[in-house]
Parts: structure tokens; sequence; C-alpha cells
């Protein structure tokens, strides 16, 4: 699987994350070796097999719905890099 | 007396017991090992002051008479993966700057609460993804061995500062956490014994998440005794983790009895590659050999999928990643680069605050998850993970344990293997599997290669069988005798 400049560019943008124009041609050439490698895992025939998405044999517990925690609003803000008034702030997203 | 900083955990719980020191002179003792070492980097942020006071509490519940925990007043390097209340804890990432978590992980509260004293935080690769501790945005770790071969070499990775810490006696034990061999691998690369416990078995609560389904903490230790013992202070269930395990903790420790009489062990025939090292090919052969000595059987069994766990890992643990660090956002921790508009603001801080690896998984995890390909590629992978689980169950039908190399090579030099990620993930062959399947691996070391490097012997257990592993860890070590220090020689 050949990954072109404008795929890895799009996949970035939905990554949100900014590669430099210089950089997405070798990038390109690094995740399109990764995959032509991954492309082995289409020898197999899993027709049938049930996808695994955890190995725990557990059923996920239930709790009850109830409040468990709450009034920290300083604890929860203290790693913003920019707080106001008790907020996050963000740039601007309403016109 | 043995140097205080060359003590082991079961040595040093001895000697605490007999009032031969106190562990506030333990600590003392290691904080100034851990500066006089800074040259290793193993550590991201040292503690003093942490590990002083913590110290000073252990002594002060002794006095008392008070209850005492499995780790009572032992020095121990935490990797600065697990969120520390108060303390900076940054992944090896540019993106958590300054990060200083408001809460305690499950496993760090739980060794806290044994009794254990944290001395820093131990460097790491970004965000756990590495297998040489070259990714750390705080630069790469040198394992202490380089000194045998007069270059510097990494540690491993991703946990390479705990393993590195341990192995240079910068910390007499500590925590690492395994993906898909970031215990196992720094271990076998540092001469230590490194254990990934079964999934579930430790709380991944306050972990910073990689992968999720398959991250798991485990000790990094001098032997493995003291593996059993500080496993048995990091496991529990834990409300906040729902993939924790609801069982009771057993005695690890009791587990080590020093008989494996009539166990059958497993050996995989996948694992013997073309083109292996003939010295890690022997290893394994004198691994056999010592486990018939001391009494087991050995069976040859099939893995037949293994060759497809590497690719299939590097779909399902960057689909995870991807998922995982969505929520670095430069809106609520950590670090923001300012922009137009707020996408430009994510764009902007993720672009500056994700090294190259962590960028080059997240898009390979994106792509896999994208519309169009997420059945050819993840769905895939995951029913060839099924495939592999199987291969494991089918095995632990007629074996108590399988015998493994850790790892295909002794530890290479930094900087090298760094241009082509597929031949860096290479180094995960024979961990991966296990960490697909969810079972507990140990490395144990077992020899020194002719250059004069530690080789390390993985055991892979069934599902929430430690105990047994342990067992039979002890007898490999016990035959290995392992006791070479590096810059001592053979």
């Amino acid at each position: 699987m050949s990954l072109d400049k404008d795929t890895v560019k799009n996949i970035a943008y939905l990554a949100r994350i900014r590669v430099a124009d210089e950089k997405l041609e070798p990038l390109a050439g690094e995740l399109s070796s990764i995959l032509d490698w991954i492309e082995q895992l289409q020898e197999l025939d899993t027709d049938g097999v049930e996808p695994m998405a955890s190995v725990s044999d557990v059923t996920l517990p239930q709790r009850k719905d109830a409040v468990t925690d709450g009034n920290c609003q300083a604890a929860v803000l203290k790693n913003a890099p920019d707080g106001e008034d008790g907020f996050f702030t963000v740039p601007k997203v309403v016109e | 007396m043995t140097k205080l900083t060359e003590l082991n955990i079961a040595a040093a719980r001895d000697g605490l017991n007999a009032g031969e020191f106190s562990a506030a002179e333990l600590a003392e003792a290691y904080i100034q090992a851990m500066e006089a070492g800074r040259d290793l980097n193993a550590y991201i942020t040292e503690t003093p002051d942490v590990a002083l006071e913590r110290a000073r509490e252990s002594d002060a519940r002794r006095a008392k008479g008070d209850a005492l925990g499995a780790m009572e007043g032992i020095p121990i390097a935490m990797k600065d993966l697990f969120c520390t209340e108060g303390v900076l804890t940054t992944a090896g990432s540019h993106i958590l700057d300054g990060f200083t978590p408001a809460y305690e992980s499950t496993v760090s509260a739980n060794l806290r609460s044994a009794g254990a004293v944290m001395l820093g935080k131990a460097n790491l690769d970004e965000f756990a993804m590495g297998s040489a501790n070259i990714t750390s945005y705080y630069g790469p770790v040198k394992n202490p061995w380089g000194v045998n071969v007069g270059k510097d070499l990494v540690p491993g990775g991703s946990s390479g500062g705990s393993a590195a810490a341990v192995s240079g006696g910068l910390a007499m034990a500590a925590t690492g956490t395994d993906t898909g061999g970031s215990i196992r691998q720094p271990a076998s690369f540092c001469g230590i014994v490194g254990l990934k416990p079964t999934y579930g078995r430790c709380s991944r609560w306050g972990v910073v998440a990689f992968a999720s389904s398959l991250d798991q903490a485990g000790p990094m230790t001098q032997t493995v005794r003291d593996a059993a013992i500080m496993l048995g202070a990091m496991a529990g269930h834990d409300p906040k983790d729902s993939t924790s395990a609801p069982i009771e903790t057993p005695n690890f420790e009791a587990a080590i009895t020093g008989d494996v009489k009539g166990l059958t062990i497993g050996i995989p025939a996948e694992y013997k590659m073309d083109g292996m090292d003939a010295e890690i090919q022997a290893m394994w052969d004198q691994g056999i050999e010592w486990l018939k000595a001391a009494g087991c059987n050995i069976k040859e069994v099939s893995l037949p999928h293994t060759k497809y766990a590497l690719p299939t890992y590097y779909i399902v643990a960057p689909a995870e990643a991807s998922a995982n660090l969505a929520r670095y956002d430069g809106v609520r921790y950590g670090l923001r680069v300012p922009g137009e508009s707020l996408d430009d603001m994510y764009m902007n801080t993720r672009g500056e605050g994700f090294g190259d690896e962590v960028q080059r998984r997240i898009l390979i995890g994106t792509y896999a998850l994208s519309s169009g390909y997420y059945d050819a590629y993840y769905i895939k992978a995951q029913k060839v993970r099924t495939l592999i689980a199987n291969d494991f169950k089918a095995a632990f039908a007629d074996v108590d344990a399988i015998l493994t190399p850790t790892a295909p090579s002794a530890a290479f030099g930094i900087g090298e293997n760094q241009n082509d990620p597929v031949a860096m993930y290479l180094n995960d062959v024979f961990t991966v599997p296990t960490s697909l399947a969810g079972l507990p691996g140990i490395s144990v070391p077992a020899g020194l290669n002719k250059a004069g490097l530690p080789l390390g012997l993985q055991l892979i257990g069934r599902a929430f069988d430690e105990g047994t592993l342990l067992n039979v860890a002890a007898a490999v070590e016990e035959a290995a005798a392992f006791n070479f220090k590096p810059g001592k020689g053979a």
C-alpha cells in the first residue's frame, strides 16, 4: 500500500497534526513501508474469526449511576495552559 | 557490610528488619548514587525530598511498631508514565510540559502504601513508544553496560530509564509498563529481571495511556524474588479500571518453592527464526538444558501465527494510540502552541508537541481507523489477534510455561537501527505475541554474550498464573547464576 503526499496531508489533518510540507514526502515513504510490511496479514484467511477487542474474559462491571466526586474545579483547571474565571480558554470558535 | 546500593529488595528487607540500617540511610545512599549517575540520563525528575520524607515516615512506622508493608523503606524509580500527585509527569513528551497531576496512579499509590520510597521519575520513550529509549524528549538513556564495550549503548525501551536505573545501582527496583515488550526487552538489554503481568493484574488507572487493550504495569528488579515481592505490592483489583481483574492477589513470593520437577515447558518451533543470532540460539538451548536438569519436561509446541504478531500489533497499538492521544489538545494541560483558529491551535500544538515516532504511530492509527480502511486494517488485525491468542490457548493445554529468548539481539549502539522504523519494531518479535494474548511474561538474565553484554530468556505463563511463571523463572535464575554487574567484566 503506497501513500502519496496528499493522502498523508489528509491523514495529518484528520489527526490534527501540523506536518511541514517538506516532511510530507519522506513521511509518505516511511508510512508506506510500514503499511507494505503490514500487508502480509492479508495472506491469512480470517473468515468467520471473531475480532478480539479485549483479552479479558470478564464482563464489564456496572456501578450505580451516582456522583462520586465533584467540587474540584481548581484541581481540574490547575494544569490548563490558559484559563480564566474558572474556565478553559480556547481561540474564538463562534463568529 | 555490602554497600547499601548493592542490596536487593529481599536483602534490604532483612537488613531493615534487623535494624542494621534505616530507610532514611538507604534513601540517602540511593540519592547520592542517583546524583553520581546522572550521565546515564535514567531519571527525568529526581525527587530526593519526597524520598527522604517517605523514608523517614517508614522509619517512624517501624519505630512505633505499626503494620509494615511489603516494600517498606525500599527505594524505587517510578517510570514517568505513572501520574504522581504534585510531581511533574511527562511521559517523555514535550506535549506534557509542566503537567503536575492532582492525583496519584493506583499502582504508585499501592506501592506507596506498601512503604516504597520514590527516588524519582524514570526516563522512557515518548509515550512508551520505542524499543531503545531514543524517542524521549528528555534525551536518550545510556545503558550502564556500555562501559563493557567502550561505547554508548541503548538500554532498550520503552522502560529504558527504569532498566538503566536498576542495572546501574541508581534504584533498588523500578516500575515499568509493557505494551509490546517495554518491560522485558530493556530488562534483557540491562541484565535485570522484568515481569509483565497478565493483562488486568495491575490497574491502569493513572498510567498515561498508550494502547489500552495491551498496556500493563510491572516490576523491574534485580532478582526473581524481588519481582514477586514488588508485583504483590503493585497488583490488585481497582474499581477505577474496568479491565482490572476482580480477583485476590496471591502471595507470589510463596510460589517460589525451588521445586519445578514435573512441570512441562513448551519450546515454540516458530520462534526459531531464519538468521537468528547464534549466541541467542545457544543461550536458549542452554535454558532448555537448565530446566531439564531441574526436572522439567521439555515439549515442542507450535504457535503457528507468530510471524503475524508484529504486523498485527502495529495496527492495533497505533489505532488505540491515535484515539488515546487525541486528548492532547493544548486546552486542558501541557503544551499549547497558539493558532489563528481552534483547529490551528490543535495542529500547531500537536505538530510541535509530539516527536517523530509518536506522530508516525498516530498517523498509521488514524489511517487504519479511517473510513474505507477500517475493515481491511483494524478489523483484520483484531481477527488475527484472536488467532494468536488461540495459538497460546492450544499450547497451554499441554504445557505449564513457554521458554523463548527475550530479544533477538543484545543491546545495540545509540544511533543504530534508527533510520528504519520496521527494523526497530523487530526488537519486539518475541515479546509482542504474549502482549496480544494478554499473558504474563518475564525476562530473566541468563548470561553474557562474547562481547560481554547481557542476554535474557523469556518465560511465558498462563493467564493469572504468575506464581508458576515466577517459580520457573527462579529455577532459570538459579541455574544461570548471573551475578555480573556492568563495568566489572565477566
